[in-house]
């Protein structure tokens, strides 16, 4: 489904993310990847979500090249993914209702479908009775089951996560983790960026570990 | 997942025109309800728009009565052949009646030198002094109208030229001249507003613009959290183009209020001073069509405006582009 041919990222002041990196994600897959800080993680994920352009290289989605996607489509790319963030980047002046309704707004949905859908979403991450609330009055961990409930309700092929537990404690990690073995188990491909070993081994998901902008291990679990 | 389809996956889309329009209302409720919920800021921005849009409209409004009155001093006035004053009566009557059958005139009004008398003691008020004289010192008069109510000036000249050369006619003098100075006058004044509206109307793109500004970087995490989920730029763009099409139309009808209240305020005295002059002249506000065109030239502005702050945002923010 995804594949990376020799891509470097370059970032403006030298600094160089990833370094001819090559790799191919199954579809269908439930991949980790791991390493410290700065090894490139994120910067994977940002280039396969098409948040930022490789300097060089292809990466390919489904045999399409979107290093070179016109910037026009890239809004659509984008919407085909689900993208989860350590941070969570909820709207706080917005219900988690409309937090979650968000992406089916922007892909124009028929508004009589929303409602359901949105509980539909909710449901799924245990959340039904939070509609109303403010994302503020959530926990860290509720927050951030409402960022994967904006990612999943379009129901993306692809799901991908930066640090999705990175704030949590390890039961509160371990639960995300779950959740996120259940959407694979329906089907959906994912692609989590993490650094709590602890998890990725206990999980036995395939590893992609990187070093300063290099693959220097993968583990097929 | 194709990229060749626009559409994504999961659920009911509506047609695109519908859903288009859906959200296009959707989007212009929900800014004035946003826009209402700061009304006080709101309501500053609306009336620095009223008030600059207001003044070219008042002085446009002022000029249009000007250029009415100017119209009707304009009806009725033509040319005045003093007659000679030995031609006696008859004889000026009888070439009265043949002006009356020259097409290119289109009334013609006789007074014999009793009539010119009566009519210059009525307009000036010299009664007593020319009670003192011992005859009649007015020569006969025949008034004439074009009937083209505003000739060329080489044409309106060689009319006046044939009027006298006719005999008996000593003097034939062109009426119109002062109205049409005053006419040319307004033209430039008319120029002169539209050149002040023209400044103001920048005035209205900058402070939507910059007011349009301030709330992108209220709304920075908004836009950013959006574009990370796939939102288009027509998208992110929407919200802030109505926005400043609310500050256009609320600042127009401002500016339209405004204006009503000083024309009603100046038109008793206006009316006070045309009475002085025997006229039934009154002050008239702009019509509803100027007031349309009011809006939507605040609506032009203030969208206009929107586009500018947006459109320079979008780019700078834009870590793809």
């Amino acid at each position: 489904m995804i594949r990376l041919d020799r891509v470097s990222k370059r970032y403006p002041g030298g600094h160089e993310a990833l370094t001819e990196l090559s790799l191919e994600i199954p579809r269908g897959s439930f991949t980790f990847i791991t390493g410290h800080s700065g090894a490139g993680k994120s910067t994977l994920l940002k280039l396969i979500a098409l948040l930022e352009r490789p300097t060089r290289g292809q990466v390919l989605v489904d045999g399409c090249n979107i290093a070179r996607l016109p910037r026009r489509r890239i809004p659509a790319h984008r919407r085909r993914i689900g993208m989860i963030f350590q941070d969570h980047r909820l709207l706080h002046d917005r219900t988690v209702f409309d937090n979650v309704a968000l992406p089916l707004v922007i892909a124009g949905a028929d508004p009589r479908e929303i409602p359901r859908r949105v509980r539909a979403a909710l449901d799924r991450v245990g959340l039904l009775g939070q509609e109303r609330a403010r994302p503020i009055t959530l926990s860290s961990g509720e927050q951030q089951r409402v960022g994967i409930a904006r990612a999943v309700v379009n129901r993306p092929d692809l799901l991908l996560a930066d640090e999705p537990t990175g704030n949590l404690d390890p039961d509160l990690s371990r639960e995300i983790m779950h959740l996120f073995e259940r959407f694979h188990a329906r089907g959906t491909t994912i692609l989590i960026a993490t650094h709590d070993l602890a998890l990725v081994r206990e999980l036995r998901h395939p590893v992609i570990r990187l070093q300063h902008g290099r693959l220097v291990e993968r583990d097929a679990a | 997942m194709k990229h060749a389809t626009g559409t994504g996956h999961g659920g009911r889309r509506l047609t695109p025109p519908l859903a288009w329009l859906h959200h296009h209302l959707h989007t212009l409720l929900d800014t004035l309800g946003r826009l209402s919920h700061t009304p006080l800021p709101t309501l500053m921005t609306c009336a620095v728009v009223g008030v600059a849009l207001a003044l070219p409209t008042v002085m446009l409004t002022l000029v249009h009565n000007l250029q009415r009155l100017g119209g009707a001093w304009q009806a009725g006035v033509g040319y005045t052949l003093f007659l000679d004053p030995g031609l006696p009566d008859d004889k000026a009557a009888r070439l009265a009646e043949r002006l009356r059958h020259w097409p290119e005139l289109a009334a013609v009004r006789f007074l014999d030198r009793a009539a010119a008398r009566r009519d210059f003691e009525r307009l000036s008020g010299f009664h007593d002094a020319l009670e003192a004289l011992d005859e009649n010192p007015f020569p006969p008069v025949i008034l004439v109208t074009p009937a083209d109510p505003d000739p060329a000036p080489e044409r309106g000249e060689a009319l006046r030229r044939r009027l006298a050369a006719l005999p008996g006619v000593d003097l034939a003098q062109f009426d119109l001249q002062w109205v049409r100075r005053f006419r040319a006058l307004m033209a430039i004044l008319e120029r002169g507003v539209w050149a002040v509206g023209c400044l103001l109307g920048l005035a209205v793109l900058f402070v939507v613009g910059n007011t349009i500004r301030l709330e992108i970087g209220n709304r920075r995490e908004e836009i950013e959290v959006t574009r990370l989920i796939g939102a288009t730029e027509g998208f992110v763009r929407r919200p802030f183009l109505y926005m400043g099409f609310w500050y256009g139309v609320v600042g127009g009808l401002l500016a339209g209020l405004l204006e009503e209240v000083l024309i009603l305020w100046l038109a008793p005295p206006v009316a006070h001073l045309a009475r002085l002059y025997g006229s039934d002249f009154r002050l008239q506000g702009m019509g509803p069509a100027a007031l349309l065109a009011l809006l939507a030239t605040g609506a032009v502005l203030g969208w206009g405006g929107a586009w500018l702050a947006v459109g320079r945002h979008l780019r700078r923010s834009d870590p793809l582009a």
